[in-house]
């Protein structure tokens, strides 16, 4: 069994697609390409395909993850371009390798997030990351399934810069960018609680709601600050064993007795 | 010249349920430059996204325009209270879910009414988009509104909402009304709206209610409906496409990221149906029955899972084991699929032992959970009186074989408060209903079987021999199944294995006041829509309480009252409000039909029975179109 792991985006209106929606849409792109599916015992078989932290409903994103199970081996670059052809154009396959290793899912352990805040001058956000990042905890609450819950923001947060706008919107309209890298702990902390934790330690209140994007996932890196690349390793080892190389080639034979 | 009010939409949709309703952007979709065309349509089911997405007659209609040079149409769906609320406080228009256009921007603003309970959704969406309420407020600036579907039938209760109505298939209609509005538009526009509209009403085929005269009688009936312009037919028309091969649509069908309550490939087998039971308006307006060929429908299914990845195959019409090649169908599809996962589905069967042998082969492969048949009356008597030929034996008959082959579950569809019904004929479908366990028992071995008894309320339709019935009142009907219920509850041997589910009667007394009103009920419309009345084929938003309260507040001043609309029995001498829409029935031989039903005679079905002259044919001229063609489904061979 040949499994395939693939990086999919939620863009533009289509971030409104909740995981759920995105689960029945995939799985018909999978029909619809004849991707030779494996399924899962039972009554009613599903395809087998392992979803990894998707981002919420509304939430943008250039970086969610998936991996599919296959009865026959297909190329990771074919099938990456026509499954894309099979889905809405917004939810678009952008890279798919060969599973390698395992843990996908363990590799994914921070997330960069992009929230453009229309409405908010530069400065103003500057000011506000400062403030959250000089604070030792920011406590925000949220309603769960399980009513209101409190807990801490700020540990989670690596990193969170605000930055200017890319200078070819309108200049009439003050607009801010601010990027985090927040780890995934539990309970999650998301781009909107981060939010809820300025407006709780600096006051920021955009007058319209946030566009949130996630970046990119992967396995966070202690040195240098940053989130890699979590299917690099399944590149990685792709190219260092050729799959038709049953003898490594620079092994020797054997010195026997002459 | 109109803008996307996307930006604005896209900033209230973090605070709405289920936003991906409102973003469009299915696989499938079609969104044409706007410049591209000089006739634009804005096609609305008038019902929550999920319900009105899958809806076949709007995709048909989507596919048909859109695929025309020069035309464009896009759609557009009953928004929730939560996103409406929004959208007026931030001034946001109705909206096109395709290119986010206001639908104020169309020529044309369709709306296909299934059921009269999407009315104060059409005016939740005319007002949201900034179109006057009635009809005589619209400037030449303002779209066409247009109302189609089962509903337009008979479209009195919003003559005064539409501008315009069409009946019967809209596929070759919708094309021969937008050469009509591009002529005019080419022109210039002469003579305004009022021009357009009469060039329109001239065809024969399209009802503009301005151009007809309502006169009343002292006592409340209608006088007579006349026009009140020359060159306007006394009556208008309905449409019949006749070639179904030539139709293949929709050949692309709109797959939703949105859940949606059917997520399907529906392939319309046939059209039609005269089987004759004599309460459904369905049967009876869509005459003669029309099939698409067996090879027709292979190709469809085919190109259809390709296009969309849907897992189910459902095969619709009013009653799919009638085709007369379904055997081969069936087997057909089965052949086909049976590797892929496909399931198949066939809604509307009859109770027939052939039809569990169908049922059996769609399911090959599948689980055999539930079996639904539609007896519809509970005793013989009554299965007479609505022209309904099943014995019990053949339902006794036909539930042995489904036990037998494995169905663990029967689901039997009845209603209650036909014409000359009692409490005795109703308390028969709970005899039936143990029978039908006790014999499930036997043939099966098993105790666990189930059978589910689900009751509707009979609302009495226009185009139907049941047209001049008197509706039952919603007390009678609600003590009859109260009765009915504590029959089975109180059985002690069988009750526990017969589910019971219906619906009180308050409901099915608005959809008869609405299926059977005049002009005089689009008061009540009104008034209900400006109380807050919005998504009434929705329980939890559904009110009775208003609309009686709004039926109080404006009848009076006719004379009339809900009464007089559904329980009142009408006579044969009475103008109906809809007799000047002609469903090519003849209204005489609906009157024999509906005295037929009073002596409880049986009338056959024309497709192997002589004509029996119910008058459609002759005067729509159209014919009966069925096989058997003689063809098989060959398998396809696939490509790995």
């Amino acid at each position: 069994m040949q499994r395939i792991r693939l990086r999919y985006t939620k863009r533009g209106r289509l971030r409104f697609t909740s995981h759920r929606d995105f689960q029945r849409a995939f799985e018909r792109a999978l029909r619809r390409a004849e991707v030779p599916m494996a399924y899962s015992a039972g009554f009613t078989p599903h395809p087998k395909v392992s979803y990894a932290n998707a981002a919420p409903t509304g939430t943008g994103s250039e970086a969610e993850y998936l991996e599919i199970a296959l009865t026959a081996p297909r190329d990771p670059q074919q099938l990456r371009a026509l499954l894309d052809e099979s889905l809405p154009a917004g939810l678009d396959i952008v890279d798919a390798v060969e599973a390698r290793t395992s843990g996908l899912a363990d590799r994914l352990t921070a997330s960069v997030w992009e929230l453009r805040l229309e409405g908010v001058e530069l400065a103003e956000a500057e000011r506000a990351a400062a403030q959250f990042l000089a604070a030792d905890s920011v406590e925000v609450q949220r309603r769960t399934k399980n009513g209101l819950r409190t807990f801490d923001t700020r540990a989670a947060v690596v990193s969170l810069e605000a930055l200017p706008a890319a200078a070819d919107r309108p200049l009439d309209n003050a607009c801010a960018i601010l990027r985090l890298v927040v780890r995934h702990v539990t309970p999650a902390v998301r781009p909107d609680d981060v939010l809820s934790g300025l407006r709780a330690v600096a006051d920021l209140a955009p007058p319209v709601p946030a566009a949130v994007t996630r970046l990119a996932q992967g396995l966070f890196d202690e040195e240098s600050g940053t989130v890699t690349d979590p299917l690099a390793p399944d590149r990685d080892a792709d190219t260092a064993a050729p799959p038709t190389a049953a003898v490594p080639a620079d092994a020797k034979a054997p010195e026997g007795p002459a | 010249m109109s803008e996307s009010v996307f930006p604005q939409l896209e900033a209230l949709l973090p605070h709405v349920q289920k936003p991906i309703q409102y973003v469009g952007g299915e696989l499938n979709s079609t969104v044409k430059p706007w410049e591209s065309a000089d006739v634009r349509w804005a096609l609305m089911y008038p019902d929550a996204y999920e319900v009105g997405l899958p809806n076949q007659g709007v995709m048909i209609l989507y596919e048909v325009l859109n695929e025309r040079e020069g035309v464009l149409a896009e759609r557009t769906y009953s928004v929730w209270p939560d996103l409406e609320a929004l959208m007026r406080e931030h001034g946001v228009p109705q909206f096109t879910v395709d290119s986010h256009r206001p639908v104020s921007a169309f020529d044309v603003f369709g709306l296909s009414f299934s059921t009269e309970l999407g009315y104060t959704n059409m005016l939740a969406a005319l007002d949201l988009a900034g179109i006057p309420l009635e009809s005589k407020d619209r400037t030449v600036d303002h779209p066409i509104v247009l109302a189609g579907g089962h509903a337009a039938f008979n479209p009195e209760p919003i003559a005064d909402f539409i501008d315009a109505a069409i009946i019967g298939d809209g596929e070759q209609a919708v094309l021969d009304m937008t050469e009509i509005i591009r002529a005019w538009k080419a022109e210039g526009r002469p003579g305004g709206r009022d021009e357009v509209l009469f060039r329109l009403a001239k065809t024969g085929g399209v009802y503009v209610p301005r151009f007809y005269d309502v006169e009343y009688l002292p006592d409340g009936r209608i006088g007579r409906v006349v026009p009140n312009r020359s060159g306007v037919p006394w009556r208008v028309s309905k449409h019949t496409v006749m070639d179904l091969d030539e139709w293949p649509y929709p050949k692309q069908p709109l797959v939703p990221l949105a859940e949606t309550v059917h997520e399907r490939m529906s392939v319309e087998i046939f059209r039609g149906c005269t089987r004759g039971c004599r309460f459904c308006q369905a049967g009876m307006i869509t005459r003669p029955v029309r099939e698409r060929s067996i090879t027709g429908i292979g190709e469809m299914v085919d190109k259809g899972l390709k296009a969309t990845g849907f897992e189910e195959v459902g095969l619709l019409s009013l009653s799919s084991a009638d085709h007369s090649e379904i055997a081969d169908i069936a087997k057909g599809l089965a052949d086909r699929y049976e590797e892929d996962k496909i399931g198949l589905s066939l809604p509307s069967t009859r109770v027939d032992a052939f039809n569990v042998d169908l049922a059996n082969e769609l399911t090959r492969n599948g689980r055999r959970s539930g079996l639904t048949f539609a007896p519809e009356g509970g005793s013989e008597r009554m299965r007479k009186v609505i022209n309904k030929m099943v014995s019990e034996e053949d339902l006794i008959r036909t539930v042995a074989t489904a036990y037998g082959n494995g169905w663990r579950q029967v689901k039997l569809y009845f209603m209650c408060g036909l014409p000359t019904e009692t409490d005795e004929d109703v308390l028969q479908i709970g005899d039936m209903a143990v029978n039908v366990i006790a014999k499930g028992r036997e043939v099966s071995g098993q105790n666990d079987i189930r059978c589910t008894v689900s009751i509707g309320g009979f609302v009495p339709k226009p185009h139907t021999p049941f047209q001049w019935a008197p509706q039952l009142s919603a007390e009678e009907t609600d003590a009859r199944l109260e009765k009915l219920r504590d029959k089975i509850r109180g059985d002690k041997k069988y009750g526990r294995s017969i589910g019971f589910r219906y619906h009180d009667g308050k409901p099915g007394i608005v959809e008869g006041l609405l299926s059977r009103g005049d002009r005089r009920v689009g008061d009540v419309i009104r008034a209900v829509y400006e109380d807050g009345g919005r998504f009434d084929g929705w329980r939890e938003h559904f009110s009775y309480d208003r609309w009686m309260r709004a039926a109080e507040k404006t009848l009076p001043a006719y004379g009339v009252d809900v009464a007089w609309y559904t329980t009142r029995e009408r006579t044969y001498e009475e103008v109906l409000p809809w007799d000047h829409l002609d469903s090519g029935l003849d209204k005489d031989w609906l009157w024999e039909d509906w005295q037929d039903a009073l002596d409880e005679t049986e009338v056959e079905d024309c497709r192997w029975t002589p004509c029996f002259d119910c008058g459609v044919c002759p005067q729509m001229d159209t014919h009966i179109q069925i096989g058997p063609t003689g063809k098989k489904l060959l398998p396809l061979t696939v490509v790995k």
